[in-house]
């Protein structure tokens, strides 16, 4: 093998996916504003009763979590499918599923590491009491890394086709099902006073399971979307 | 390794598979008729009303049998993706994207007809009851893999990004049914189910004739869905030219 | 170094082009010729391994480079941080990772101008050149090459000849496809035209 070894080349491919987000930055801003707009939506809707905004709390923060992923993960592959960079990597003899793995972890560090910063603040619009504060950046932060890896499934499926936005969400919100159960007990069990060190457990369990299998999942999608 | 192979190679040719399958089919209708025959005659006329739900519980010899068939179809589609994959067989490909609506049918006739049961039962149609949730999941990935094959141009990476999404999906079926058992358990006391009750035959026979019976009509319709396929997507080869020239004669 | 027989690929159940067969030895360049749509990129497309042959085959013992229309080219990136990503990625170890590499990399392809710029600001020739650079720093035996005259001008053409001429005297090969106009001047060639599938299916029907 005449090849640059894997380990250099994933970190060349983190270095690069930086950079092009530095210089688009503005973009980065989309969905986390986005965030914010919906989260704001639900008092407006529901109405201010901090009681009920307090028990819709979780879920609230955890839906407008999945809609911001989903909505950046349609860039995830699209602008490297479409000037050719892809299939150079491809061909690069650099095994797939590990450039799918660098996307997924730029993905999350410029996607999902910024919802858990944000979290804080939807939370105190929220109301969430102070106690279920701690358990749902913990169940972001196992959270959000299996949204990136679980979606990027679905990015590469769709990335060959025109408008693959919408059919994205269908693909990847059922998929989100269990997360979204897991995580929102666990803050509103954390709130109540019950115990929520399983549902984490279970959460961390399908972290570990994402991203052993999420990757070659990806890999084998973005062949076949360039075949 | 090289057998297998081989016989995957033969039974993956389109012309062989159109002839044998042909075969197979009046067969596995009759089945599905006759069971069915003997199926809601015992569920609808043998077997006793509940003493707790009175006459609806027959809607169950519908109910159960389809929301069976409505996993297993999903279940078979990520096997048949599977090797749709690997071994890049086309009637594989044939088989899962065939699969796919009458999975999804037997998805909605699971949904319908236990909002039915619900209506005399809960009093309304809909409760946010575990399996009519996860069979909803369940639709929703059915419509997912339909329409992502329909959303590609060329049917063979069609065929291919729907194996892989159902494979995908195959893997998360059994960890969303489980989740939503359990989310279930925690937002609702009890709901009234048949499981964990011990069915008396008369109730479990016609049960499992109607199961058997959907699965012969899965088989026949399958059957019939992935030959009608193959010869529009094959209509310019030898095949069906010879095949045609024959009947027409 | 090459050897194809009888390789045929389906789009929409029909055959994209006419099967193809030949043979291509160390040092020596082969053009493949034919009007538009008539799958020649399908073809190499095929030879790199982006898709599969349905019937026939083809056997290399090389990991070919496949240079297609699309130039793989970020438009927030500068052309040196372009190429040096590239080299990182894909670049052997043997050349090293120097910035002297890349610097002569970027002389070589005739960028030095506007090394410094961003992707979005080159022109469809500049893109052309930025693209081939990756001939430079990779040691594949086997380049694969859809239209690399295309968008270039004289002396970019004249650069491509040279590059390619070195890589055929250091017992490389080469397979280009061009649509007629353009072609490599001064070189032994191979020829091998291909025929689209549907011309012979309408043939046939005739």
């Amino acid at each position: 093998m005449s090849r640059q070894t894997s380990p250099t080349a994933f970190a060349a491919l983190l270095r690069r996916d930086f950079l092009l987000a530095y210089r688009r930055r503005a973009e980065l801003l989309q969905p986390l504003l986005f965030l914010l707009v919906v989260t704001t939506l639900f008092p407006l809707g529901v109405g201010p009763s901090p009681q009920l905004l307090a028990n819709i709390a979780p879920g609230v923060i955890w839906i407008a979590a999945l809609l911001a992923t989903v909505l950046s993960l349609d860039s995830l592959f699209r602008s490297d499918y479409e000037d050719g960079t892809l299939e150079q990597m491809i061909l690069s003899g650099q095994p797939l599923a590990l450039i799918a793995l660098a996307r997924t972890v730029a993905h999350w560090l410029v996607a999902g590491l910024p919802i858990v910063l944000l979290s804080p603040l939807l939370a105190l619009w929220m109301n969430l009491p102070a106690e279920g504060m701690s358990i749902l950046i913990k169940s972001l932060i196992i959270g959000t890394p299996v949204l990136s890896l679980i979606g990027a499934i679905g990015g590469a499926l769709t990335v060959s086709l025109k408008r693959g936005g919408q059919l994205l969400s269908l693909l990847v919100f059922p998929l989100y099902v269990p997360l979204l159960i897991l995580a929102t007990n666990a803050v509103s069990s954390s709130v109540a006073g019950l115990p929520y060190t399983g549902q984490l457990g279970l959460m961390v369990a399908g972290l570990i399971g994402s991203l052993t299998l999420a990757p070659f999942a990806t890999a084998a999608a973005l062949k076949l979307s360039l075949s | 390794m090289n057998r297998l192979y081989l016989f995957f190679h033969k039974t993956g040719s389109p012309p062989w598979f159109y002839k044998y399958s042909g075969y197979l089919i009046p067969w596995l209708w009759a089945g599905f008729l006759l069971l069915t025959a003997i199926g809601l005659y015992l569920g609808l006329l043998v077997a006793p009303a509940d003493y707790q739900q009175g006459e609806s519980v027959r809607i169950m010899y519908l109910h159960v049998p389809a929301a069976w068939m409505s996993m297993m179809i999903y279940g078979l589609m990520a096997i048949w993706g599977f090797i749709a994959l690997v071994w890049r067989i086309r009637i594989m490909e044939v088989l899962i994207i065939s699969s796919a609506p009458i999975g999804a049918a037997f998805t909605l006739i699971a949904l319908v007809s236990g909002s039915l049961w619900g209506r005399p039962t809960w009093g309304t149609y809909w409760v946010w009851d575990a399996r009519l949730t996860s069979e909803l999941v369940l639709l929703f990935l059915y419509f997912g893999v339909i329409a992502l094959y329909n959303s590609f141009d060329e049917p063979r990476k069609a065929a291919r990004a729907a194996s892989l999404l159902s494979i995908v999906g195959a893997i998360n079926l059994p960890i969303i049914h489980f989740s939503v058992l359990w989310w279930n358990t925690l937002h609702q006391g009890s709901s009234i189910g048949t499981s964990g009750n011990s069915i008396h035959p008369s109730m479990l026979w016609p049960l499992l004739y109607m199961a058997v019976a959907f699965k012969l009509y899965y088989g026949a319709n399958l059957l019939s869905r992935a030959r009608l396929r193959l010869l529009t997507q094959d209509h310019r080869k030898r095949w069906v030219q010879d095949l045609l020239t024959k009947e027409s004669s | 170094m090459l050897s194809v027989s009888e390789l045929s690929f389906e789009r929409y159940f029909e055959p994209v082009f006419e099967p193809v067969s030949f043979e291509l030895s160390a040092g020596s360049l082969m053009l493949i010729t034919g009007s538009n749509g008539c799958g020649k990129t399908t073809l190499l497309r095929l030879l790199a391994g982006l898709l599969e042959p349905s019937e026939g085959k083809f056997k290399t013992r090389e990991q070919p480079l496949y240079a297609g229309h699309n130039p793989a080219i970020k438009d927030d990136l500068s052309v040196e941080e372009n190429i040096r990503f590239w080299m990182k990625f894909m670049g052997t170890r043997k050349t090293g990772l120097g910035d002297a590499l890349c610097k002569r990399v970027i002389e070589e392809i005739g960028l030095t101008p506007v090394a410094m710029q961003e992707g979005r600001t080159l022109s469809a020739g500049q893109r052309k050149r930025c693209s081939l650079a990756r001939l430079l720093f990779c040691d594949e035996a086997l380049w694969l090459l859809d239209e690399p005259y295309s968008n270039l001008d004289r002396e970019g053409i004249g650069m491509l000849d040279r590059i390619v001429r070195s890589h055929l005297d250091g017992g490389g090969a080469c397979i280009m496809t061009t649509h007629g106009s353009l072609r490599p001047e001064g070189f032994e060639l191979q020829e091998c035209h291909m025929i689209s599938g549907r011309e012979r299916y309408a043939g046939a029907a005739a």
